[in-house]
């Protein structure tokens, strides 16, 4: 049954692939374009950080520029070449504002795709929805960047509180007396969790969570945090951490002979890079979520699409790490920037990319897990909402029933 | 002197007239090169010329900046004011730490600031204070456009605002310097000790010099945040405290035109980084940073200072 | 009860990684008399280097020393190429120069060894003991720190090389005309701070995952010790970081609302309180002013 659904999503896809395939080329004698796109070319801007303490995730700038020029040797996209131009912002909402500025302003970019960080984004979006250029695909989890009706020109990318979401109700319906600890990063990316998380809970939050502790990413242990949350007699953990102070949390409970039942933030989740440093053995049984393929699942050794993506990476992006599954994300982003610009066709109009970028209908990839797919519309500017449960098992990740969605309600 | 003040003329004449012949984008980025003068004067202030050092000037900033954000967002007060209400406070917390740091020299001052740079941005963040700073969301603030209809973008108008701060600022600075103040506060760097026995009250110039430091770096912060129109906590890291000291010690220590060469630098130095390598942009950056130093030990105040001893000398 | 014997016991666990580097620190005070912001990227380097030499197949205890002589040479060649000709110039200036140290280091570990966490491997294992308060490593690492101490302890206050560095470093003028290679003296010192640091690095890596970042916070905590401990003294380095650990948990789990999203604020502020009445730290000698 589950197969069957992926299927026939997938021929839906495929049907809309195609019917925009064909309104593309009976427009094709006349294209309409705004700064930043032509007969031959669009110009697309992106930043990240590529240098200071969060330089880890230039690795997404980087795959991107590989990304595009492999689509570029295949031809482009309707016949056009992508110029992708990426700036580093070093994570700094000043840089930030002076990077989109200068790509918008300078450059004369058609849009930013998939720029990297809250409070950079944050910074642009009252001037990007003021100049009316597309800022799509954010990458953060804010809940700010899917709110159509004030910044119709800014779309996000998934939203902390929907997997928080995701948590609650399985937990719920799981454990309902349970007695709840939350370790969260005290930044945008950890209290969004716990907000999206406590929301769901609703008036149960109050008597469910007997403790909290949070961590700045500039301290070199969470010990203590764990040892004051283990004292607290709780028996469940929501631990929204990022992967060095996961796999910190994994091995101090496993120290503790702590075992909770322990839910684990998506972007965490990874096998090689953050369940294996922490100890395979000391990992069993954690929950989480997911919605693409992880590289480093040894479950995925011989799917197609993962072979293709190592074949990618080979040879266009050799010197990336094929255990970050960053790179698997940045990878599909870019996918999902290539089917907006496909649909838009050859009517290259920022209006007209803001429309696409809505306009996904159950857009799916191979690299997302099976039965997920991404849409959007002219209210819901987040593309991933579907999230699969997952659980540890020692070796790969197990599939918890079906692709739940965490919208809000 | 009279090179000096021809220069400071031509400077003067090309910076009002140069948002005509530049984009928006650039007249942006000149705004911001103007407010990093301002911070960096204020630090040389403090570290050039009374040598104490301070690592904690990003706290000064995020003060004022934050105190701008929250007087126009909370009480609706208008911008052009939030820029003397943060210099005021950034006064009195600067001053107030000035007191303890009366009591540590050099590198134990360097802890105390650094905790205050560190310290800053967590209680930003602190949930109990979240109606007013926004916690980790940070507070948006409104660009003003420019008064009176004047024929100026938003952009242009910000531009002077900061350039007639920057002015003014400078002129104070200069007059602070070149005045008894300023010859009591070379002797307090020299030496504290002789300094305080020539009837110099050490601690109250000491403490003061904090306090206008605190003010100019805060005026910036207010500034930097009415050009951003965003503040949030994460901007303020101790990382901006070691920016504005490569900018003072690339314009020159206890040298105030330097200021707009140390922004300059550690504006579009990192932008040039780079062009030349994204994978390794903070090395090259480094890289450039050891090369300066060789060329100029003592940043380009040194040169300047030595090319005027040259032309006067003959 | 038992929570406070907990966090006290996590807290000198904790400290005692931030008393390595306290450790690192006060040796390089002693050689220049300045604080090194590149210590912790040099450090985190030379552990990258350690990781690879392992990754090789190098046996553990040959890659240990090998990499601390590695670091030894590299740090004696950085004074020599980088410092030496900055000489004259300012003190700020060279405060610079270890900025731009501290990026190049970072940025290139990163270039070269990728950002994912890595674990390394710990010579003690990591059995959990006391009440699995501890794990194997952790003690071990407590031993090794002390055991730097002690040799550090007697390298300065019974070698001739020790002493020749301290008088260098106290009275640069009066140690040249007794016949000390002030310039050497001071390579050394840059040479066993970088050495130490590599220590430091292969023992607080297994605890924290290995990865370019890896020093950042770690190197401020080193210097909240070394500084409190009064910069001068190893015991009074250690004896600052382990103070620094426990009081921060203390803070964290003890003053309320504000204290876990405060704790470090509220340790630095303690040790501000400390060095007001007595600013040259806990351990560290009142130097005499001369006008």
């Amino acid at each position: 049954m589950q197969k069957l659904h992926g299927s026939t999503l997938r021929l839906a896809a495929a049907v809309t692939l195609a019917a925009a395939a064909m309104s593309a080329s009976a427009a094709f004698a006349e294209g309409k374009y705004d700064v930043g796109a032509s007969d031959t070319e669009i110009k697309m801007g992106h930043f990240n950080p590529y240098s200071g303490p969060v330089s880890a995730w230039g690795t997404v700038g980087k795959l991107q520029s590989a990304f595009w020029k492999k689509i570029n040797e295949e031809g482009g996209i309707n016949g056009r070449k992508i110029n992708f131009i990426s700036y580093d912002d070093a994570y700094s909402p000043p840089k930030a504002v002076e990077q989109s500025r200068r790509l918008v302003e300078s450059d004369q970019v058609l849009g930013l795709f998939n720029p990297m960080g809250t409070a950079s984004n944050l910074a642009i979006q009252k001037y990007m929805n003021g100049m009316k250029v597309p800022q799509i695909f954010v990458s953060s989890g804010a809940i700010a960047f899917g709110n159509p009706s004030v910044y119709p020109w800014t779309m996000g990318w998934l939203n902390y509180a929907s997997e928080g979401r995701v948590y609650a109700r399985y937990l719920l319906e799981q454990k309902p007396d349970a007695k709840v600890a939350l370790f969260y990063q005290n930044d945008d990316f950890g209290k969004g969790f716990v907000n999206g998380f406590r929301e769901a809970l609703g008036d149960k939050a109050k008597t469910m969570i007997v403790g909290e502790a949070s961590y700045e990413i500039s301290e070199p242990t969470i010990d203590s945090q764990i040892v004051t949350l283990k004292a607290t007699g709780a028996d469940v953990l929501f631990n929204m951490s990022s992967p060095k102070f996961a796999a910190q949390a994994i091995r101090k409970l496993a120290d503790l002979n702590w075992k909770p039942m322990h839910f684990l933030t998506s972007s965490s989740a990874q096998i090689g890079s953050t369940l294996g440093p922490a100890g395979l053995e000391n990992s069993v049984g954690i929950i989480s979520t997911n919605y693409y393929k992880d590289s480093t699942d040894p479950r995925w050794k011989d799917d197609p699409a993962m072979q293709n993506w190592n074949a990618f990476m080979d040879k266009y992006y050799p010197e990336g790490d094929k255990t970050d599954t960053t790179n698997v994300y940045a990878y599909l982003v870019s996918e999902t920037i290539a089917q907006v610009l496909k649909q838009a066709g050859d009517d290259l109009t920022r209006e007209n990319v803001m429309r696409q970028a809505a306009n996904l209908q159950q857009f799916s990839t191979p690299l997302l897990l099976p039965g997920v797919t991404i849409s959007t519309s002219a209210t819901d500017y987040f593309p991933i909402e579907q999230l699969q449960l997952i659980q540890f098992n020692g070796h790969t990740w197990d599939f918890i029933g079906g692709v739940i969605d965490g919208s809000a309600e | 002197m009279t090179i000096e003040r021809t220069t400071a003329l031509v400077f003067l004449i090309c910076a009002l007239a140069v948002p005509a012949m530049i984009s928006g984008f650039v007249t942006f980025q000149l705004t911001m090169l103007l407010i990093y003068a301002i911070a960096i004067m204020g630090l040389n202030l403090l570290t050039g010329f009374n040598g104490q050092f301070s690592l904690g000037h990003s706290a000064f900033y995020a003060i004022g900046a934050y105190t701008a954000a929250i007087l126009m967002d909370q009480f609706g007060i208008g911008y052009i004011w939030t820029l003397p209400a943060a210099g005021l406070v950034c006064f009195a917390v600067g001053f107030l730490f000035g007191f303890p740091a009366l009591r540590l020299e050099g590198t134990y001052l360097a802890l105390a600031t650094f905790g205050l740079a560190v310290a800053t941005p967590q209680i930003l963040k602190l949930t109990p204070l979240e109606h007013w700073t926004g916690g980790v969301q940070g507070v948006f603030v409104m660009k003003p456009n420019a008064p009176f209809g004047l024929p100026l973008t938003s952009d242009q108008w910000l531009y002077y605002l900061t350039l007639a701060a920057f002015v003014l600022l400078y002129v104070l600075a200069k007059n602070l310097v070149t005045s008894r103040t300023g010859r009591a506060l070379l002797a307090i760097r020299e030496n504290p000790i002789a300094a305080q026995s020539m009837g110099i009250n050490v601690s109250l110039y000491k403490t003061l010099t904090f306090g206008v430091s605190a003010a100019y770096t805060g005026i910036a912060g207010a500034l930097g945040a009415i050009v951003i129109q965003f503040v949030a906590p994460d901007s303020f890291g101790f990382m901006l405290s070691v920016t504005f000291l490569v900018g003072v010690v690339v314009g020159g220590i206890a040298w105030l035109p330097g200021a707009i060469i140390g922004a300059a630098f550690i504006l579009f130095v990192p932008n040039f980084a780079e062009d030349i390598s994204k994978g390794l942009s903070g090395a090259v950056y480094g890289i450039i940073m050891i090369l300066l130093i060789y060329v100029m030990p003592s940043g380009a105040g040194g040169i300047v200072s030595s090319a005027l001893r040259v032309l006067r000398s003959r | 009860m038992e929570l406070l014997l907990q966090q006290i016991l996590s807290g000198l666990a904790t400290g005692t990684i931030y008393a390595c580097m306290a450790l690192a620190v006060v040796m390089i005070y002693q050689a220049i008399g300045h604080l090194n912001f590149a210590q912790g990227e040099m450090a985190t380097f030379s552990t990258f280097v350690a990781w690879q030499l392992l990754a090789w197949g190098v046996p553990y205890w040959a890659a240990f020393v090998l990499t601390i002589a590695l670091s030894f040479v590299a740090g004696v060649l950085i004074e020599r190429v980088v410092f030496r000709p900055l000489h004259g110039a300012p003190a700020l200036s060279h405060i610079v120069v270890f900025i731009a140290l501290l990026a190049i280091f970072n940025n290139g570990a990163g270039f070269i060894w990728d950002f994912t966490i890595k674990s390394f491997p710990s010579p003690f294992g990591q059995t959990t003991m006391f009440g699995s308060m501890l794990n194997a490593h952790q003690a071990g690492m407590i031993v090794c720190t002390l055991v730097m101490l002690v040799l550090l302890y007697l390298f300065f206050s019974r070698t001739r090389l020790g002493l020749a560095m301290r008088a260098a470093a106290a009275n640069p003028e009066s140690a040249r005309l007794v016949g000390i290679r002030v310039g050497w003296m001071i390579a050394l010192g840059w040479g066993l701070a970088s050495a130490i640091g590599a220590v430091a690095g292969m023992l607080i890596a297994p605890i924290i995952f290995l990865e370019p970042n890896m020093m950042l916070g770690v190197l401020l905590y080193g210097f909240a010790g070394a500084v409190l401990g009064g910069l001068t003294s190893p015991v009074g380095a250690v004896v600052g970081g382990l103070v620094v650990g426990v009081v921060e948990n203390l803070a964290g789990t003890y003053v309320p609302v504000v204290g876990s999203e405060l704790k470090l604020t509220i340790a630095l502020s303690l040790i501000i309180l400390v060095l007001i009445f007595k600013p040259s730290g806990l351990f560290g000698r009142a130097v005499a002013k001369r006008v």
